[in-house]
């Protein structure tokens, strides 16, 4: 399967119906990719596939064949959201992180806070309460 | 947002919000949790569990090609079949008989994760009659009794006795990396790694079981994905697994929980039982409290006997009253073995007691504001053990702060007869080990001044709640270097002497202490050098400290009197719920909390404790309950085990205060548990003003149905 994951061209040999999730971790190596409940609920495992935020544990590999797909280490490690992250406390045990920072990364511009809650609905947090997520992508927005 | 009492220092680390130590690795996914490190050669773990919850073991028949497998069961056991905590009796893998649902049996370990899940084995049962109910069982893992005055003669001096019971369900702590070690075979012994609070507790568990010498075994925490108590004992467990299969094989070995499998297996919280009964004056005053409490403990003792003495400790709230009769047990049911649970016992019986005291000012027609200003805990005054606090108890400052910043009063009166109540909890939470717990636990911290600089060794581990970045900040203010200069040691007990585990709110006031004591030290033979200076002259050394009790505190565990902890932490929440008239959902919709914590060596990572306990303890009270059916979770995913998510989730205001408490770093005390002690009591306490008494968390739609008394209006926040 050719897959384009930040940015460059990767071809992986894998069943089609493999998760997006293992063929990221397994074949292409890049854990920042989390699982943490296998069905959807936790969001931990969010990637952007064509822009959009989707959980790579529901997609089967062949489903996304030849999309563009982003995932938290294709965000480099200076972008406005990462950064905020670790300011504003955003982060705490950090396994939702990377998820939930796909998640804000698909928000658009200026999100208001309203349109953060919405749209961070599918992504668990356990440490945060979520405020300090809120906060930090508000300051990412601003930058 | 959170506000911050104490000035600032302007050159300092302590009371900054300096930059989170592993934040970066977080931000970017090169922080490495124990499934994203690769070994080779590595068998993969499958555990295979009861399926009853009570019987003798008759057969096991494993229907399976053998080649390529690697089965261990108790036979393999080098050492002690026992996971090693406290009572030592719950076995690694069941011998003979099982006492619940989900209790490994066997291992069963493969190169190929496809033909691993494939096998088959199946085991049957002589099944026996299982027993559900923890005030029915015939064992007792603990009992503890606390008496303080005379209670007949209290409730003699007593106006009206109010009574009541209380009950709160299992929670289960979800943190979002389920639990996971890889056993590696080396030098004869095993290194493990995994996602862990407490690694020495894990390295004794290990020794005892493999039948090695200490240093034979090591333990490593890999980054990890959230713990709240989750991580603190039942690690020991899995680690067993993983190393029974590697010391067999001769092979690394990977044992990682799918979500399923850990909600099913892993501890959780206690359910409890308590029961209240309290003599009272007519104008608030409690002459009288008589406390039962009941904790189901599960199949096997874990850490029960502590979960119930914090519970204990806890139970009377931080309120004045001469004459208490409290009794406690923790008993055995045919389920799951229920552990540490951020709170630990704390929550569950305050809960009760904070239900109990909006039943109390019902019942005398008391605001339940004013009733708590009249009896809250104040310097000179005892606890129920005896426990005289000091100048840093806070009880009525929270209290105060907490109604002035809400407008509890007014806003009270405004929405009488609507379908919005609005509630509050007054509570208080030990910070440290409980009693001579600290004493007994003699815990160490090392400082060693290397070429790279000044590194902090200690077996605390960072699981989120800032760790690696308070220890740091403490020694590089006490130093007087720059916080970027202080590097912390991965929690390795090949390197780290045994701080203690990293529970019971115990990391920043206890081991942080340690920590400063080793600066201070340091800091004298530096004399005028910088480190970097002092090195390139005569070269490194370590500084190690040990735990010293502070003059004073003094406990007796035979009588239960005494000091119960060092210092205390002490908040008030109130929360504003709304009940759908229809659905009869219960939603949080404004929350404000004030925290008095000592000193906030870190504001931003203090808030996210206390942003985040109190998003948990929301969740207590409201959504989270694990549904068991014949000893086994019948929820075991998060499709139906609800935690809260951002719509759950009501904006909140956080306050803290800062009243210093002498012994602890720069006047530090606990702070990570506490948020969760007080949530659910004030939930319930904004229902009963909103006219549906509830006793029972978390309060369901169905249970509020049940509970209400009256139709409920169809337009919000309008009066009936």
């Amino acid at each position: 399967v050719k897959l384009k994951i930040n940015r460059r061209t990767v071809t992986v040999k894998a069943h089609p119906l493999t998760r997006l999730l293992d063929v990221l971790r397994e074949d292409c190596g890049l854990t920042g990719t989390k699982e943490g409940c296998g069905e959807g609920e936790c969001g931990a495992c969010t990637v952007l596939v064509e822009g959009e935020a989707v959980n790579s544990c529901l997609v089967p590999v062949a489903q996304v064949r030849g999309m563009r797909i982003t995932t938290i280490e294709g965000l480099g490690g200076r972008h406005p959201l990462q950064r905020a992250f670790v300011e504003h406390g955003g982060a705490q045990c950090g396994i939702c992180t990377p998820g939930m920072i796909m998640a804000a990364a698909a928000l658009g511009p200026k999100p208001s806070r309203e349109a953060i809650r919405n749209g961070l609905a599918g992504n668990l947090c356990r440490c945060t309460g979520y405020a300090a997520i809120y906060r930090s992508v508000e300051r990412a927005s601003r930058r | 947002m959170y506000a911050s009492c104490l000035p600032v220092s302007k050159r300092g680390a302590v009371g900054r919000n300096v930059l989170r130590k592993e934040g970066h690795e977080k931000v970017t996914g090169l922080a490495r949790y124990i499934d994203d490190i690769r070994f080779d050669d590595v068998l993969y773990v499958r555990t295979i569990r009861s399926t009853v919850p009570a019987g003798e073991i008759a057969s096991i028949h494993c229907n399976l090609d053998r080649t390529g497998y690697t089965i261990v069961d108790h036979r393999d056991i080098p050492g002690r079949n026992v996971v090693a905590l406290i009572d030592d009796d719950q076995p690694c893998l069941a011998a003979t008989r099982v006492r619940h649902v989900a209790e490994p049996i066997l291992l069963l370990a493969h190169s190929d994760r496809t033909r691993l899940a494939a096998a088959e084995v199946a085991i049957a049962y002589n099944e026996t009659t299982p027993n559900f109910d923890p005030e029915r069982s015939d064992i007792s893992f603990k009992s503890i009794a606390i008496d303080k005055g005379q209670l007949d003669r209290g409730m003699a001096e007593a106006d009206v006795i109010v009574e009541g019971e209380y009950r709160a369900g299992h929670q289960e702590q979800l943190y979002i990396e389920p639990n996971g070690v890889v056993a590696v075979p080396e030098h004869g012994g095993v290194t493990l790694y995994g996602s862990l609070q407490c690694p020495y507790y894990v390295h004794r568990a290990l020794t005892v079981l493999l039948g090695l010498v200490p240093e034979k075994v090591r333990v490593v925490q890999t980054e990890t994905g959230g713990g709240f108590g989750g991580k603190e004992e039942y690690p020991s467990v899995i680690a067993g697994h993983a190393a029974l299969v590697a010391m067999k094989s001769g092979r690394p070995a990977k044992l990682i929980y799918d979500r399923v499998e850990d909600m099913l297996a892993t501890t959780k919280r206690h359910p409890a039982i308590v029961r209240h009964r309290t003599g009272v004056k007519k104008d608030g005053r409690i002459t009288a409290m008589d406390i039962d409490v009941v904790l189901d403990g599960g199949a096997y003792a874990t850490l029960s006997a502590v979960v119930l003495s914090r519970g204990m400790i806890h139970a009377s709230g931080p309120y004045r009253c001469d004459h208490i009769r409290a009794r406690g047990r923790a008993t055995m049911t045919n389920t799951p073995p229920n552990g540490a649970f951020r709170g630990f016992g704390a929550p569950q019986t305050q809960f009760a007691i904070e239900a109990h005291m909006d039943a109390i000012a019902e019942r005398l027609g008391i605001d339940p504001l004013r009733l708590r200003e009249r009896i809250a805990l104040k310097p000179g005054d005892t606890t129920a053990t005896g426990q005289k606090v000091g100048k840093d108890c806070s009880a009525l400052q929270v209290l105060r702060e907490a109604a002035r910043r809400t407008g509890f009063s007014k806003k009270r009166k405004m929405l009488e007869g609507s379908n919005r109540g609005i509630g509050l909890s007054l509570f208080f939470h030990g910070s440290g080990f409980t009693g001579g717990g600290e004493v007994k636990l003699a815990s160490k911290a090392s400082l060693a001044l290397t070429e790279r600089g000044v590194q902090i060794r200690v077996a605390s581990t960072e699981i989120g709640q800032g760790t690696r970045t308070m220890h740091a900040q403490i020694v590089a203010d006490t130093l007087g270097i720059p916080y970027d200069q202080v590097e912390v040691s991965v929690a390795d007990t090949a390197t780290v002497p045994d701080s203690g585990p990293t529970v019971a709110s115990r990391t920043c006031m206890i081991v942080g202490r340690l920590l400063q004591r080793c600066a201070e030290d340091m800091r004298a033979r530096l004399g005028r050098l910088t480190p970097a200076a002092y090195w390139k002259k005569h070269g490194g050394f370590v500084v190690t400290k040990q735990y010293e009790k502070p003059p004073g505190l003094e406990w007796d565990d035979d009588s239960y009197r005494g000091d119960a902890y060092g210092s205390y932490g002490w908040a008030c929440d109130v929360v504003e719920v709304e009940v759908d008239p229809i659905t009869y959902q219960a939603t949080p919709v404004a929350f404000t909390t004030v925290h008095e914590i000592g000193r906030a060596i870190h504001p931003m990572l203090a808030a996210g404790q206390i942003e985040g306990g109190s998003s948990q303890g929301l969740g207590y009270a409201l959504l989270e309950e694990v549904v068991m059916r014949g000893g086994k979770m019948a929820n075991a995913q998060l499709t139906n085990y609800i935690i809260p998510t951002t719509l759950d989730t009501p904006p909140m205001t956080i306050e803290i205060l800062e009243n210093p408490y002498k012994h602890g770093p720069f006047g530090a005390k606990g702070v990570g548990e506490m948020p969760i002690d007080g949530p659910a009591p004030a939930v319930v306490n904004a229902l009963r003003h909103a006219g549906v008494v509830v006793s029972e968390i978390p309060a369901t739609p169905e249970r509020i149905m049940r509970a209400a008394t009256r139709k409920f209006p169809l337009k919000p926040g309008t009066p009936s």
